[in-house]
């Protein structure tokens, strides 16, 4: 059980004002708020040991490395993964997939298929779009049902020998459908596919175990995880990661450099060309100890109580539809008002101290699928309460008879 | 009346607003109220695309002046190109494209209702001094 009040002290920000009013903060998919503990991190990492890292003889230079490599080894045991090699360091989710994308834009050649999900963020669409280009070969998406669950009939029928890549979201970040995703790399890797796991909307409510799943690949960021911004993970298993080619030149991914040839670094230097964010690598070790220090069997079971009292009493307020119904589903409402427009609603209750998520959400083939502009996203978090919650209903109530 | 004089009034009618409730709903009406655009003119070309919210505005060269016509689908976006309209709608390019806009600070429109990116009013006003120097230039 988390005590929810002593959780709260953790996060100066939650005890702010906006526009008059004490803040709710519902934008948590976006990005999470962060515990004192990594704030006071950053500071102590900047006094104390900021250096550049690998190459220093200099003492702090040598701090520095091992508090980096230190995160990298906090890294593996939060995703279980067996090496430490196989976790690099990203700027975030989006660089991940890039960076996986791009390489197989280089080994993919026409016939062959990638496969990514009807629930996809953009970020798990256009680098695949960008890799066939490149390859000549096709893109298949697995088509979702009314309720916004990826159809697995359609899933097994797309799946073929000419599947080189399946690339799906963990959750899906509009909906917060949580997707079946141990039974579909399975399925995958049935048929010889390798696959890449968008965790972005994962990782801040699940612990991924990625050998139990047995995905290729799984991405995260660090800021949704209450870690800062600029960070991220990619975890490849290892003999994917010396399949791929480098991203990036420059920097630690090299062996030896000639104006003639160049060989690679080892993994992970492979993938992590020039200074990296160090003080965001290490600190992101520091979220990851937070969160795993409350628990995330705690954290699940609260939030799961944030989600049903959530819907419960959204469905209150006459005229509200719920966007996204899945049966397994994480702690995000999406939803509409009869009548009115996600952006008008999102700006009154901003006014109400408010901070919900209204538009597309950057999954603009969702909404398609919906025929909607986009839904007023409510995403909760371990630190909120049933009160804010008490607070949103409100808040929209209120927009809804400014609106009408 | 000039685009001065009617930036004037608006500020004058703002003014009279004790919180942003008020003006919101005040916006909201004046939302209500805007001439729709006519729908031969709800057209990709005359839409203004955003992440929250779309604008369509069209402009038509009438005796000299411009005139502006435009919806929204959503209502306080509407309601700020009706004001953004009532200012600039039967003017000269010449005058709409020199004109000084200091009311859009005075009501606070820019710290209250500046919706994010491409739909923002600052794209609205660009939208609105570009139809007028495209006249300008005929």
């Amino acid at each position: 059980m988390l005590d929810i009040k002593a959780v709260r002290e953790d996060f100066p920000i939650l005890k702010q004002q906006v526009n008059g009013k004490p803040l709710v903060y519902f934008d948590n998919a976006a990005t999470a708020q962060k515990p004192k503990v990594v704030e006071e991190a950053i500071k102590t990492y900047y006094d104390t040991i900021n250096a550049n890292i690998h190459r220093g003889v200099h003492t702090l230079s040598q701090l520095a490395t091992d508090a980096y490599e230190e995160s990298r080894r906090k890294v593996q045991h939060h995703l279980h993964a067996k090496e430490d090699r196989e976790i690099i360091f990203t700027p975030g989710t989006t660089f991940g997939i890039n960076l996986v994308a791009s390489g197989f834009g280089a080994l993919l050649q026409p016939g062959d298929e990638v496969i990514i999900s009807a629930l996809e963020h953009h970020s798990n669409i256009v680098p695949w779009q960008f890799a066939c280009e490149r390859s000549g070969a096709t893109l298949k998406v697995i088509p979702m049902n009314q309720k916004g669950e990826l159809m697995m009939d359609a899933y097994a029928a797309l799946l073929s020998p000419n599947t080189k890549v399946v690339a799906v979201s963990h959750i899906s970040n509009a909906l917060g459908t949580i997707n079946p995703i141990k039974e579909m790399i399975a399925m995958a890797h049935a048929v010889g596919a390798a696959v890449l796991i968008d965790g972005a909307q994962a990782t801040p409510h699940i612990k991924p175990d990625v050998q139990d799943l047995d995905c290729d690949f799984y991405v995260f960021s660090g800021h949704k995880v209450c870690g800062p911004t600029g960070t991220g993970v990619l975890y490849g298993k290892e003999a994917w990661l010396n399949k791929l080619p480098p991203y990036q030149g420059g920097g630690e991914m090299i062996k030896t450099v000639t104006f003639e040839k160049t060989t690679y670094a080892c993994l992970p230097h492979k993938f992590e060309a020039g200074t990296p964010n160090i003080a965001g690598g290490i600190v992101l070790g520091y979220a990851l100890d937070y969160l795993n220090k409350l628990g995330f069997d705690a954290i699940q079971a609260y939030e799961h109580e944030l989600l049903t009292y959530g819907t419960q009493r959204l469905l209150e307020i006459e005229g509200l539809r719920i966007v996204g119904t899945a049966a397994h589903k994480t702690s995000v409402i999406s939803f509409n008002i009869e009548g009115l427009h996600p952006y008008d609603v999102g700006v009154i209750v901003d006014k109400l101290g408010v901070a919900v998520r209204t538009g597309h959400h950057c999954t603009q083939p969702i909404m398609d699928f919906f025929g909607i502009p986009g839904t007023i996203r409510a995403s909760f978090s371990f630190y909120n309460t049933k009160e804010e919650i008490d607070i949103l209903v409100e808040a929209v109530r209120k927009a809804q008879q400014m609106l009408s | 009346m000039t685009i001065r004089e009617a930036q004037e009034e608006i500020m004058d009618e703002f003014s009279m607003f004790e919180d942003w409730m008020q003006r919101y709903e005040y916006i909201i009406e004046l939302g209500k109220s805007l001439p729709i655009i006519d729908d031969k003119y709800k057209v990709e070309e005359n839409l203004i695309k955003g992440c929250q919210s779309q604008v369509w505005l069209h402009a038509e060269n009438i005796d000299g002046k411009v005139v502006f016509t435009a919806n929204s689908d959503a209502i306080l976006t509407k309601g700020i190109i009706a004001i953004l309209i009532r200012v600039f709608s039967n003017h000269k390019p010449v005058d709409i494209v020199e004109a000084d806009l200091s009311f859009i600070d005075d009501i606070g429109l820019k710290e209250h209702l500046s919706p994010t990116r491409a739909n923002g009013l600052v794209s609205m006003i660009k939208q609105i001094r570009m139809y007028a120097l495209a006249f300008q230039a005929q």
